[in-house]
């Protein structure tokens, strides 16, 4: 970089720094502040409602985190959970990615041993925000791995407040994610830094920062998936090196290793369909590598060719026999339905209701694309452009990285967040690079105005801007404004972040906040209260049948047995509840007894208007349990194509278990001035059935806004 | 005694919600029974039947079916044990007695002997609906049988029947044959299909046929034959006990004293069977027989003695329950070869038969399946006569921890074997390829 301004060195001298010294010390700074804004712009849940834990999911990993702080490790590798799933049980340590917990308790341990008494609650609630940070710091120096320092900073800026990374790493928001980004970004950094070194140190970091992400979150096969695309891109390019092949077979082999001592991965990662691409690149690696030392060794041109035609025919065959034996033996299983979801965008819709059903599995709307990215979503395409220019085996990396994540951003609204690291990064480049010209431009221009024939520093750059100065007269004027408009935007995108932040990506989900008639805020906190309601006054072994979406909230916080949850793992046992639900109910009531059940929650928004409550939610459950059990059909519940509850709706929707149970003694009730008794405001209509009568069930409790329903199950019939 | 009365005690109190929660669940033989009557006249009239039950220790309290005083239960506790309804024509009850009293009353665990008879009141009719049975609409409507009808002095419309269709239950109808047939007249009535608690205990002979015997039959009589009933038990699934029939004079001393002989049988019997059956009966719904109870239910593994909170696959398990019948006065082995206990999740994975020690204990010895899930204990002994016995027992299997494997098994050597000569020569290799030059 060139010299400061005036008046800014000045300050520095009498600090009696030198100008590298000087840089250092901005730079630090910066990235301390920038560290401390992560933290901080993440803390809005925590003011607005409370230190609690978010959503669904999380509460699934604050319990296990908290069973392994009370049990140990060993315990907690072992736990078979028979509180879930009732009654197959789930065998909990080895159906999790368990870094996050193993993270939390680490540092839950670090701090006692610091003597800070702290509850493991609260470093849960903490620990997204921490590494939310630490990606910040990974992001600068990946920036400048493939850009320069500069770039780095912009890049550590932009992602610490970039929304798209927020929604998931909200304080409270206790999930994968939250660490398995910051894994992410720094297997690819650590990963780029071997390819560019060389060094089998750099590579080794690599294989473990890869370790760490696969104990995290699923979402690692999108690393074992891109750096062998990577490296074909590579190899097809003609930038075969030896620091690609030490990085990458380093990285392969040691990571699949760490990789495999994950119970929950185990040996897919040498069986499944997902992790084959990272193997056949492994041994073509190995081909090209033979190849080249035979054309080391070999002089004769010709002859080479033949080997070659020979070789590579031979390697295809052996490779591709190998993949259709191993596929055909059932040794190599094939692609899961999520993965195929992702390739096929319309694959779950048609094949796999469960993945389908899910609102973060989505197609993403554009809105969300504008909402979440921002300006970046302008200055992804120019940073591609100067990544283009300065084509590097670093910005090669990152451009996959960026134009494959966008992909799968697109596919699914979830995945927003693995681009979003890579358009930060990619949007650095262009802002760093736009900004540092336009700098360069006004300072060059000075320079010649000043001095005239001396070019100064800037050797031949600043001479062939000078050149272009003499034809562009309002050049310095242009640059200025433009470099107004930049920073303009730049503000604007600080302004959208935080009131994104604050607005839709800190409410934990689980306590819901309206504007009241008077604009005051109305709390709807009758999960909490409906499952300390289950806590309290139901006996310790009672079963809990509710909608999947439920369950783990029901175990972590109702501590109570239940029949499926947020785990979706059997489809079946899923489909049985999905068929009680929408069953009248003297044939449901076979199945709830089938199952053991105590006890029914229903979550019913039409007091509250809360829109994405059971009944909305419904079309799935018959979907999910039709596709089990055939007798279950969704055309029964609709009329001529149409979803409805009011008088028109389809005499089956009317009369299944779901409804009932939804609209019991709702027939009665006012909700809004002028409107008919029974008028749901979550849909908007009069509902179709208000005297709904039941026979094996009965309401065991309803919250204050009716949100959660609960029903007790009656014994069988004493006389009869 | 009073040390083991007590642990049995403190060991029923655990497993009351699987035994009769009734009355008192170590004595369930009813105590105090109230009577209801139409009028007094009938004490004298039945005093054979009631005396029969004073006579076994029972506390009759006989009341007029419209006293304004009588009531079941005071400050929420019952009263009585059991209710006998001899008033077959009462229109209302007095006091605050009406058809969900008595239903609520048979629903917390007490039982009922109801005697309708011809003309029979709408209020009788409704609880024996209740009850699961349904009486002939026709309110003059009376039983009549053609072929079995009882022979008497006087020839009259053959009303006065005589049955010997029995329910085949030593249980119920006790150890010795009943002989004589069974006198009866009044009105008849069928079990409704619905329910699946309520037996026959007296069909009526296939010839029967409900009608009015006044009036001309013009059309076909809606219950004919054996699906008449005469008289009828349920056993609720809280283990009260009922007993509807359609006369009352079938309890009254003529009928018990009288001799009978069947129309188209030669032998003449000085007496007819009601004192018998009725007497017997009486036991079996005052819980004098067939009523069990289960305790010391004990499980473990093999060689151990400590229940333990959950079970691995493959263990080998020990289960133990021992079953009682109480006797009248005293609690005796229950003695069976057909209890079976299932491992249960879902469906049973093991379905075993108790082997018996004839002092009640009952046990069995299994290994758990290799499953793991939440399995139940279940013993579901449901026998005619018998009190049901339901015990559930939820317990969790889980797989094998990570260090319960068997750890050298002989297939993993030849891997052990690569990867140990692996690191060997990858050893020599290197310091060959070092120090050969």
């Amino acid at each position: 970089m060139a010299t400061m301004p005036a008046s800014a060195s000045d300050l520095f001298k009498s600090f009696k720094l030198k100008t590298k010294q000087q840089e250092l010390l901005i730079r630090v700074s910066i990235l301390c502040l920038v560290y401390i804004l992560a933290f901080i712009t993440r803390l809005f849940s925590v003011l607005r409602y409370e230190s609690m834990i978010h959503e669904f999911d999380p509460y699934f990993n604050y319990r296990t985190t908290l069973y392994l702080t009370e049990n140990g490790f060993y315990d907690f590798w072992n736990w078979f959970d028979y509180e879930s799933w009732y009654p197959l049980g789930r065998i909990v340590g080895g159906t999790l990615y368990p870094g996050l917990m193993v993270t939390a308790v680490l540092i839950y341990r670090i701090l006692r041993f610091l003597r800070f008494a702290v509850h493991i609650r609260e470093v849960c609630v903490l620990t997204a925000p921490f590494f939310a940070s630490n990606t910040t710091l990974v992001a600068y120096f990946f920036g400048k791995e493939i850009w320069d320092s500069g770039a780095g900073l912009v890049a550590a800026i932009l992602i610490a407040i970039c929304p798209g990374y927020i929604s998931r790493s909200v304080a409270g928001s206790y999930d994968n994610e939250g660490v398995a980004i910051f894994a992410l970004l720094f297997t690819f950094y650590v990963f780029v830094k071997a390819v560019n070194t060389g060094s089998l140190a750099w590579s080794l970091a690599s294989a473990f920062g890869y370790f760490y992400m696969v104990s995290a979150w699923g979402g690692y096969v999108f690393i074992i998936n891109l750096i062998p695309l990577y490296v074909l891109v590579l190899l097809i390019t003609g930038r075969y090196s030896m620091r690609l092949y030490v990085a990458y077979n380093c990285m392969y082999i040691l990571g699949m290793l760490l990789a495999m001592q994950i119970r929950f991965v185990g040996f897919q990662h040498v069986q499944s369909g997902e992790h084959m691409a990272a193997m056949g690149v492994f041994f073509l690696m190995q081909v090209f590598y033979f190849l080249d030392w035979v054309k080391h060794m070999l002089s004769d041109t010709k002859l080479f060719q033949a080997f070659l035609r020979i070789t590579v025919t031979c390697a295809v065959a052996v490779g591709g026999i190998a993949l259709g034996l191993g596929m055909v033996s059932g040794y190599i299983s094939p692609w899961t339905g999520r993965f195929y979801s992702l390739l096929d965008p319309t694959y779950a819709k048609d094949h796999i209701p469960i993945i389908a059903s899910v609102s973060e599995h989505q197609p993403t709307a554009w809105s969300s694309f504008m909402f979440d990215f921002h300006i970046l979503l302008f200055l992804f395409p120019a940073g591609l452009y100067f990544c283009f220019k300065r084509l590097s085996d670093a910005t090669i990396f990152i451009v996959m990285y960026g134009l494959t994540s966008m992909y799968f951003a697109g596919v699914m609204v979830r995945l927003i967040l693995v681009a979003t690291p890579a358009v930060c990064l990619i949007s650095a480049i262009a802002v760093s690079a736009t900004v540092k010209n336009l700098t360069v431009l006004l300072r060059s221009k000075n320079k010649v105005v000043q001095t005239g024939s001396t070019k100064g520093s800037g050797g031949s750059k600043s001479s062939s801007k000078a050149l272009l100065d003499q034809s562009q007269p309002f050049q310095k004027n242009g640059a200025i404004a433009l470099l107004f408009g930049a920073f303009y935007l730049l503000s604007r995108y600080a302004t959208h972040c935080t009131w994104v932040t604050s607005e839709a990506y800190s409410s934990p989900s689980i306590v819901l906040a309206a504007r009241g008639a008077h604009g005051n805020r109305v709390i709807f906190d009758d999960y909490r209260e409906a499952y300390f309601w289950l806590r309290q006054n139901t006996p310790q072994d009672a079963k809990v049948m509710s909608w999947w979406d439920y369950g783990y909230q029901i175990t972590a916080m109702g501590n109570r047995t239940v029949i499926v949850d947020n785990n979706t793992w059997n489809n079946t046992h899923i489909a049985t509840v999905g068929r009680a639900m929408s069953s009248y109910e003297d044939e449901a009531i076979e199945i709830i007894r089938s199952l053991d059940v105590d006890y029914v929650l229903v979550v019913f928004g039409g007091v509250t208007g809360y829109s994405s409550d059971d009944i909305n939610k419904f079309l799935w459950m018959v979907r999910i349990g039709g596709g089990v059990f055939p007798v279950i059909k969704e055309p029964d519940y609709l009329v001529n194509g149409e979803y409805r509850v009011d008088k028109g709706a389809a005499p089956k929707m009317l009369n299944c278990l779901m409804y009932k149970l939804c609209y019991y003694r709702f027939g009665e009730m006012l909700t809004e001035y002028g409107k008919p008794p029974g008028y749901d405001r979550a849909r908007g209509v009069e509902i179709g059935n208000k005297d709904v009568k039941l026979e094996h069930l009965e309401e065991a409790f309803t919250t204050s806004n009716w949100i959660v329903r609960i029903y007790r199950v009656k014994p069988p019939n004493n006389r009869w | 005694m009073g040390k083991l009365w007590l642990i049995c005690i403190a060991s029923i109190s655990i497993l009351l919600p699987f035994l009769c929660n009734a009355f008192s669940p170590e004595t369930p033989t009813d105590r105090r029974v109230l009577v209801l009557l139409d009028d007094f006249a009938i004490m004298s009239s039945h005093s054979l039947y009631f005396n029969a039950l004073k006579s076994r220790g029972f506390d009759l309290e006989f009341k007029l079916a419209d006293d304004p005083k009588i009531a079941l239960q005071r400050y929420g506790q019952y009263l009585y044990d059991a209710l006998i309804l001899f008033c077959p024509s009462v229109e209302r009850f007095g006091g605050s007695i009406d058809v969900a009293a008595i239903v609520n009353f048979v629903d917390s665990g007490h039982d009922l002997i109801v005697a309708a008879d011809v003309n029979a009141s709408d209020l009788i009719r409704e609880v024996g609906t209740e009850c699961g049975v349904d009486f002939d609409e026709d309110p003059s409507a009376m039983v009549i049988d053609h072929i079995g009808y009882a022979v008497s002095g006087t020839e009259g419309d053959h009303t006065l029947i005589a049955s010997d269709d029995f329910i085949k239950s030593d249980v119920i109808l006790g150890g010795k044959k009943i002989e004589a047939p069974i006198l009866f007249r009044g009105i008849g009535h069928a079990v409704s299909p619905a329910n699946s608690l309520v037996l026959k205990v007296l069909s009526a002979s296939p010839s029967a046929y409900s009608a009015n015997p006044k009036s001309k039959l013009s059309t076909p009589p809606p219950l004919t034959g054996s699906a008449i009933s005469l008289v009828s038990i349920v056993q609720a699934r809280n283990n009260a006990r009922l007993l509807i029939t359609g006369s009352l004079s079938m309890f009254s001393n003529r009928f018990f004293r009288s001799g009978v002989q069947k129309a188209g049988s030669q032998i003449k019997h000085e007496k007819s069977g009601n004192e018998q059956f009725l007497t017997e009966i009486s036991k079996w719904i005052f819980h004098e027989r067939g009523h069990l109870k289960a305790v010391n239910v004990k499980h473990h593994r093999v060689g151990e003695t400590d229940e333990p909170a959950l079970y691995r696959i493959n263990d080998e398990l020990e289960y133990a329950v021992e079953i009682y019948e109480w006797s009248g006065t005293s609690w005796e082995p229950y003695v069976a070869n057909d209890v079976q206990l299932q491992f249960y999740m879902m469906s049973p994975y093991v379905l075993k038969t108790l082997s018996s020690d004839k002092k009640g204990l009952y046990s069995t010895s299994f290994k758990v399946p290799d499953v793991y899930g939440v399995f139940q204990f279940k013993v579901e002994h449901q026998k005619l006569g018998y009190t049901s016995l339901s015990l559930s027992k939820q317990i969790p299997v889980r797989p094998y921890r990570h260090n319960e494997y068997e750890r050298f098994i002989p297939a993993a050597y030849p891997y052990y074997g690569a990867a140990f000569s692996m690191m060997a020569g990858f050893f020599i290799f290197s310091f060959a390829h070092l120090y050969s030059k």
